[in-house]
């Protein structure tokens, strides 16, 4: 691994992204708006129902959570469609760069493209609503890797996509949080769910962080064993992804994707 | 004279379609190798393969004595590649751009480097512009600046100055002798333009469907063809095979 070539990359969308007013905009823009949007039906509900009384922030909580893990997703999917658009993508893979290097910086990257949208975001949810996302405590940090590291999944896996697939596989890219969304169990309790839906929902790291999540808030207790169950979870989607990439680096290699990308 | 990229028999299928069909070839430290053909000859996939992005169906690849499937890092470290089909990231500046690649590639004194290319390319009054504002001209002695930002050892070309006008061709033809005469580099040039091969090549590979039908010298292979010129003989090649299929 080379530190310099990583910090090369990350550079590449630094100047990217600093040089461009409408992509910080962006960044910030939309993470504000939905917890914007999502305090108010937030307010409403825990007026209205008996399941959120007097955890007003249980909604816009989640609501910061699951921005943080789209854009995480998307981030990290963003920098890899980027190369595509560019026709930089030739240019990145005939560089000496290892796969773990361009993964790595990819990372990193997608880590600061998120937190330009969630710092403001969670900085409004205090003067807006009087609530503050660090009740959750400690934990918080846990739920936010956990979150962080299945975001950067998803990216890895939609990524080895477009690597096999070429920019054809584009539309899966953007598509893959919204399916994924009513399986996580963000903003209602998994028991809503079907029953066939749950048994897909416990494969998934995102229920047992938004449970956590809500039964900190509500109940005040902390279920140590939530946190490990999405740690265990991210660790086999993590690992799968990974070995994912590698397989369609390979395969694009074979089927000459890496020349003809962009066209 | 040493063989800085040593092709042997590479083969590559897709499915049942042979885009490359056993070809070997050498490139000497120095010198100027043409690679000639019509399209879908398999220019593109030979380029492909020595560069990593496509891996051989069978047969070895060697730059710089290396074995490229064992050491794709270590080559890549001493090769580059310049094609009007790839391009860098519009939106930075093209200061931002090199010392992007310049990072990419472990430069050592990345400044001076940039500063060196800038003053033989003639991009110094470019270098804060935006890469995607610049001209077709602009842009192609930019790509080659990248192109060069790692001192390659091998350069591969996939028809460097397509669309450009003739003083900027021109510029690009004499920089490259030049930079060879003056680096003793490699270089593997893929050109629809006989006047530049002829002019640049010591010797040129004629492909037609994924085989290597003829080379050698420009000269000799228009006295062994009877022509005038190396349009003429590419002309005649190209076409004679498929009167005959």
């Amino acid at each position: 691994m080379s530190i310099t070539r990583i910090y090369g990359l990350f550079l590449r969308h630094f100047y990217l992204i600093t040089r461009s007013f409408p992509r910080i905009l962006d960044l910030v823009y939309w993470p504000s708006i939905q917890i914007t949007l999502w305090g108010f039906i937030s307010n409403f509900f825990a007026t209205h129902t008996t399941y959120y009384n007097n955890a007003v922030g249980v909604i816009l909580t989640c609501a910061i959570l699951y921005d943080f893990l789209f854009r995480t997703s998307i981030g990290f999917n963003m920098l890899f469609l980027e190369e595509i658009w560019s026709r930089n993508f030739t240019n990145l893979f005939i560089a000496p760069m290892r796969i773990g290097e361009i993964l790595t910086s990819l990372v990193i990257t997608a880590l600061i493209r998120s937190l330009i949208g969630l710092v403001p975001a969670i900085l409004l949810t205090s003067p807006l609503f009087g609530i503050s996302i660090l009740d959750l405590g400690i934990f918080l940090f846990f739920l936010f890797l956990s979150l962080y590291i299945f975001g950067i999944t998803l990216g890895i896996l939609v990524s080895s996509g477009l690597l096999r697939f070429g920019p054809s596989f584009e539309n899966i890219a953007w598509s893959t949080m919204f399916l994924l969304a009513p399986f996580g169990c963000i903003y209602y309790p998994i028991e809503t769910l079907p029953e066939i839906f749950q048994k897909i929902a416990y494969i998934l790291p995102l229920v047992y962080i938004f449970e956590e999540a809500r039964n900190i808030l509500i109940n005040q207790t902390v279920n140590i064993q939530n946190v490990y169950y999405a740690f265990m979870w991210n660790a086999f989607y993590f690992s799968l992804s990974i070995v994912l990439f590698y397989y369609s680096f390979n395969a694009a290699k074979n089927k000459g994707t890496l020349i003809n990308m962009g066209e | 004279m040493k063989n800085l990229i040593e092709v042997q028999n590479i083969k590559k299928n897709y499915g049942n379609k042979e885009a490359v069909k056993g070809i070997s070839f050498n490139v000497e430290e120095d010198e100027i190798l043409g690679l000639l053909g019509p399209n879908g000859s398999g220019k593109t996939t030979t380029i492909g393969m020595l560069l990593g992005l496509l891996k051989p169906t069978s047969g070895q690849i060697f730059i710089n004595n290396l074995k490229l499937e064992e050491n794709r890092i270590q080559i890549l470290e001493m090769i580059n590649f310049i094609s009007p089909y790839i391009e860098l990231p519009k939106k930075l500046t093209v200061k931002q751009n090199l010392y992007v690649y310049s990072k990419l590639y472990k430069v050592r004194n990345i400044k001076e480097r940039i500063e060196y290319l800038s003053e033989k390319l003639r991009i110094g009054e470019l270098l804060n512009s935006i890469t995607g504002e610049l001209s077709s001209g602009q842009k192609n002695r930019v790509s080659l600046a990248k192109a060069l930002v790692n001192e390659p050892k091998v350069l591969l070309l996939d028809e460097p100055t397509a669309s450009l006008d003739p003083e900027v061709g021109d510029f690009v033809r004499t920089f490259l002798e030049d930079y060879k005469k003056e680096k003793k580099i490699s270089i593997l040039l893929a050109s629809h333009n006989m006047n530049e091969v002829t002019r640049l090549c010591k010797s040129v590979l004629m492909m037609k469907n994924g085989e290597i039908i003829d080379k050698g010298k420009p000269k000799d292979l228009i006295t062994k063809h009877g022509r005038t010129n190396l349009e003429e003989v590419f002309l005649k090649l190209s076409r004679s095979k498929s009167e005959y299929n």
